[in-house]
């Protein structure tokens, strides 16, 4: 576990790398396009092939890397702290808290954000900059995503509040914030990382889905989630398995996430 | 029990209503809310598009528009489609079924699948079966919907599969965690000293302490199924509930959306409101 | 000799009277991308319910898809009076609705009227609207009928081609046809099945009744590769609207794929010229100046957008009509070519510089500016980031963003918050007099800057005083003329920069037998009576 755990950070690490110095390892600009050819298979100048628009598909993955390896762990973070505030934190607290926070979180549940974000792309100026539509985007997955998390930590919250050692904390005069950094929260992890660990990918394809309402990341600057859109056509990856590249590096990336991330000792 | 669940039926109502309210007001202050698309038809005259806006001025008021619809819900009338030009109450009573049983399935199959590869990356704790279980629910959360459900009307397979498979990364992930954080409890370490069996000691020692956690995931995951059937339905072109939504959704046909949303948010109080009462039940047992 | 000739005869005609059983029975299969909003064949505005109008509907004038001329139908002939605002029919006899329902003048004008209701607010309808005024209907003689404007209506003979005949008598109101067929069942969300109309009043050469086809079903199906996959597999026969990137695709697996030739839908851009539009004082003067908008459509490699993104199935656009269409098409009027250091020069005039790269104004603000289009259309995506490329070589940043349809049209309509848009035109009628609305000034799909009470620009007036003119004299040549110059002042004045025009690409199975690709719509099924499928062929794509 512990050499599997190893090669998974090092996998990472040498994925964040080739993102952050994608200038040195990119062979062309995300942008440029080579127009004589056009979906064209790997060679020797393109070694992922080109994509619609004869743009370098290697390029595009690295530069990519950057844009979803950075912003999709952060705007699942904030899912997550929201989650603990809303959900964790009410259901300790308990009576009406609880009870606005499981009303909260099943209306959260049941509205159409899909306005919200369309009146959200109607506010934002149209000449925003690619690098704060894409800031935004994930910002607002992060705000709207924390609801199903929230529920499943109140019931824990719940839970953990009536046990003995949390009461034997109150009883010896522990504060309520003592209480839940020190006892609360910990306790919870399993959730919070398993929330967390969900929350990458699903907010890496989400930016791309938001692309229907004019959010996301705009033309030019790759990300994967645009680069996984290569593949909704019929038979398109059969013709060109290139296009397969950015699904196989975010499954790995994810993969190792998974095995990163501590999922044991988080009895306090 | 009668008076908790009365309760929780009331909680229902309100809910359901103040959600389709809330879903109006949503759909009414969007964007691209007072338009329809046959502006953009050069062969109509301005008369006729005028008559066009004045149609929709009369949905501008979300107080008078809800009381109205409120009103012909009482009858049984859900008000009228402008877009797809049928009867609410027609549309949603053709696709409902359909819906139901994809998401019926879709949530067997999500847990099935889920909770297998989530008891043994948990009980076994070998690095192989943590990465295999890993990397197939990696591979389920990054692959596009849309390619899902191409892949799956290319095989000729259901489309409620396809929404399991979605749930399944879900299940996995929190059950796994749980059953993790389960296995480690001092009473588990007890049990097997003793020399209890691995699955009495799954059955009796660490499901239940997890129990509540995984009712209340439940709850969520109906309404996660619910979200999901919307882009397989439309994708896959099933002509359920979800695609109703999505067409909905795009053309802004507002009675449409709020009968939706009250469907919505009716589905997911009820599934965890249920989730709720069945853990309360569970711990009032007595251990 | 004589019995070997009389031999050869019987065997002639044997042969034909097999081919002609051999021509009969079927179920041609085929998507619609959306569920038909009607089926009241006067209220038609969408594409899925004009497919079923069309393939239900009687009409008394029909223009050959192919020919592109009139064609009589349920009128064996008819006249147009020189003053252009009166047309008579004669009609043809002895027709039947497919409830059994006899056809006669009666019917064309109790269809006239309901089409003229101004409460109906019908597509067809207001094409028919030159003025404010009574359509007066006459019966003249049960087979001759007489219908009035009170104002010329330019093409009015082809506008009748979209007019399906109702019965002014049957119970059974629109579902009554005298078309091929008639509609015998609707699943929601699944299907719409047509069956053979028992009464269809046409007959092929050798007198056996038409249409070949027992039935159409019409499947539901949005997702245009779910429709390419089901072509493959054999579960649909006709694509009539192929996407380019499948084009190669089916062309390489089998004779299915058809590219018609240059179509006469146009893409388009065009600048946000709204006095009133919530933009900052310099971009309204950059986007008002015609040099600006010249320079812009320099700047774009029609070339490559037609190569790159419609893979060769596309023509760089000269303006507002297309090649195909013969008659109208300005043919003095060339392709803007590709010409960036033209673009730099014309912007110069205007007191533009590149200052390291970045194009300035006069004023020294940055050019850049946002196009918007509709998502969901991944061409136009495409297209845009082409341009924006295109446009970084002359130091202009371009935005691409894409909206929702709703919220895109919100924009260019109500509250004209864009700077530029990127849509199509679709040509369905090949009269230019149905893009009235768009270059009256005063209309409001006169989208660059809509409803405007006095023209803001002098040739915008011009623009006014020509599509009057043209519409309102019956003299071909003279229209001609008017329309031509039309053109031209469009090509100065850039107030829309055509793209491109696509390619009519269509995919027709191979046991779909008569079938000939067209680049007017319908493509694939506009003869549809006289469509059969070949039963082995059928037989061996169903197993």
């Amino acid at each position: 576990m512990k050499t599997a755990r190893s090669i998974s950070i090092a996998l990472l690490v040498v994925v964040c790398a080739a993102s952050l110095l994608a200038n040195v390892f990119a062979p062309a600009s995300y942008s440029a396009q080579f127009r004589d050819v056009p979906d064209s298979p790997p060679s020797k100048t393109h070694w992922l092939g080109t994509d619609a628009l004869g743009r370098d598909r290697f390029s595009r993955v690295l530069y990519g890397t950057r844009v979803s390896l950075l912003l999709a762990p952060a705007a699942a973070l904030i899912s997550t702290l929201l989650a603990v505030v809303i959900g964790g934190v009410a259901g300790f607290l308990g009576g009406p808290w609880e009870r606005i926070a499981l009303w909260t979180t099943d209306m959260f549940l049941s509205l159409p954000w899909i306005f919200l974000l369309i009146a959200v792309r109607a506010v934002l100026p149209l000449n925003v900059s690619p690098e704060i539509s894409i800031i935004i985007t994930f910002s607002l997955l992060g705000i709207l995503g924390w609801a199903p998390c929230a529920r499943v930590l109140c019931t824990s919250s719940r839970e953990l509040r009536d046990s003995d050692f949390v009461l034997q904390a109150r009883a010896s005069g522990l504060k309520t914030t003592r209480v839940l950094a020190m006892h609360i929260v910990p306790n919870l992890a399993p959730i919070l990382l398993a929330q967390f660990w969900i929350s990458i990918p699903v907010f890496i394809l989400a930016e791309a889905n938001l692309g229907v309402l004019g959010l996301g990341v705009a033309e030019p600057l790759p990300s994967w989630g645009s680069l996984l859109r290569e593949l909704q056509g019929y038979g398109t990856f059969v013709d060109q398995p290139c296009q397969l590249a950015a699904l196989v590096l975010l499954v790995i990336v994810v993969t190792c996430f998974q095995m990163v991330l501590p999922s044991k000792e988080f009895a306090s | 029990m009668l008076h908790r669940v009365s309760k929780h039926v009331a909680r229902i109502l309100i809910m359901a209503l103040v959600g389709g309210l809330l879903g109006a007001t949503l759909v009414r202050f969007a964007p691209g809310f007072d338009v329809d698309e046959r502006e953009l038809d050069i062969r109509l005259s301005d008369q006729s598009k005028a008559a066009l806006r004045a149609e929709l001025e009369t949905q501008h008021s979300i107080p008078k528009f809800y009381a109205k619809y409120l009103g012909g819900l009482l009858t049984g009338d859900l008000g009228f489609s402008r877009t797809l030009n049928r009867p609410a109450v027609e549309l949603i009573r053709e696709r409902f079924p359909l819906t139901i049983r994809e998401i019926g399935i879709g949530l067997a199959v999500g847990w099935i699948v889920g909770l297998t590869l989530a008891v043994p990356a948990a009980s076994l704790k070998s690095w192989p079966v943590t990465l295999l279980t890993g990397a197939v629910t990696a591979a389920l959360l990054s692959i596009p919907a849309a390619v899902l459900a191409l892949m799956f009307v290319w095989l000729r397979w259901p489309a409620s599969v396809a929404i399991g498979l979605l749930l399944t990364p879900k299940i996995f992930a929190y059950s796994r965690n749980l059953l993790v954080h389960g296995y480690e409890l001092p009473h588990v370490l007890t049990a097997r000293s003793k020399g209890a069996g691995e699955w009495h000691v799954f059955f009796w020692h660490v499901l239940p302490p997890a129990a509540p956690q995984l009712l209340a995931l439940a709850g969520v995951t109906v309404s996660v199924a619910v979200g999901a059937a919307i882009p397989i339905e439309a994708l896959c072109d099933q002509p359920g509930i979800g695609q109703l939504a999505w067409q909905a959704a795009l053309a802004r046909d507002l009675v449409l959306l709020v009968n939706l949303t009250l469907i919505v948010t009716l589905i997911t109080v009820v599934a965890n409101s249920f989730s709720d009462l069945l853990g309360e039940s569970l711990k009032r047992r007595p251990a | 000799m004589r019995i070997v000739s009389n031999l050869r005869l019987a065997f002639i005609l044997a042969f034909l009277t097999v081919a002609a059983m051999a021509q009969s029975g079927g179920e041609l299969r085929f998507c619609i991308h959306a569920e038909p909003k009607t089926f009241n064949p006067l209220l038609v505005g969408d594409d899925p319910s004009e497919t079923v109008r069309y393939l239900t509907g009687g009409v008394l004038l029909r223009i050959n898809r192919v020919t592109q001329q009139i064609e009589p139908e349920l009128a064996k002939s008819w006249k147009v009076s020189p003053d252009g605002r009166k047309i008579t029919f004669k009609l043809r006899t002895g027709i039947y609705f497919s409830d059994g329902t006899p056809f006669s003048a009666a019917d064309v004008a109790y269809t006239m009227q309901q089409l003229m209701d101004p409460n109906l607010h019908s597509p067809t309808g207001d094409q028919f609207r030159s003025d404010a005024g009574k359509v007066e209907t006459t019966v003249l003689a049960p087979d001759r009928v007489a219908i009035m404007f009170p104002a010329p209506v330019a093409g009015l003979d082809r506008l009748f081609d979209q007019v399906a005949i109702m019965s002014a008598t049957s119970q059974k109101k629109e579902l009554a046809v005298l078309g091929p067929f008639y509609m015998a069942d609707y699943k929601p969300g699944v299907y719409v099945l047509l069956k053979r109309n028992p009464n269809y009043w046409r007959h092929d050469a050798f007198g056996k009744q038409l249409p070949y086809l027992d039935a159409v079903r019409l499947y539901i199906q949005q997702n245009r590769d779910l429709e390419v996959m089901r072509f493959v597999r054999g579960e649909v026969d006709l694509i009539n609207t192929l996407d380019a990137e499948y084009f190669e695709k089916l062309a390489s697996q089998s004779a299915a794929a058809h590219d018609a030739g240059v179509g006469f839908d146009t893409e388009q851009i065009w600048f946000n010229q709204v006095p009133s539009a919530p933009l900052p004082a310099y971009k309204k003067a950059w986007f008002t100046s015609t040099n600006f908008r010249r320079a812009i459509s320099q700047a774009i490699n029609r070339e490559d957008l037609a190569r790159v993104v419609f893979r060769g199935h596309a023509h760089p656009a000269v303006g507002a009509i297309s090649p195909a269409n013969a008659f109208w098409f300005n043919s003095k009027l060339k392709v803007q070519p590709y010409d960036p250091d033209g673009a730099l020069h014309a912007l110069a005039q205007d007191g533009f510089r590149l200052d390291n790269g970045v194009l300035r104004d006069k004023a020294g603000n940055k050019v850049e500016f946002s196009v918007i289009t509709n998502s969901g259309n991944k061409y136009r995506q495409l297209m845009a980031t082409m341009m924006q490329q295109d446009l970084a070589k002359i130091g202009v940043r371009l935005n691409v963003v894409t909206l929702d349809f709703p919220s895109l049209i919100e924009r260019i309509s109500h509250s004209f918050n864009y700077e530029s848009c990127l849509l199509g035109l679709v040509n369905d009628d090949l009269d230019p007099n149905a893009q009235m609305n768009v270059w009256l000034s005063s209309a409001s799909d006169h989208q660059w800057n809509p409803e405007q009470k006095t023209p803001a620009t002098a040739w915008e007036a011009e623009l006014d005083n020509l599509m009057r003119a043209q519409a309102s004299t019956t003299n071909p040549k003279k229209r001609k003329q008017y329309m031509d110059r039309v053109q031209e002042i469009v090509f100065e004045q850039n107030p829309f920069i055509y793209l491109v025009n696509k390619d009519g690409l269509s995919a027709i199975s191979p046991s779909v037998q008569n079938a000939s690709a067209s680049v007017l719509r319908p493509q694939t099924y506009w003869n549809i009576d006289e469509l059969w499928l070949q039963q082995a062929q059928v037989a061996k794509g169903r197993e």
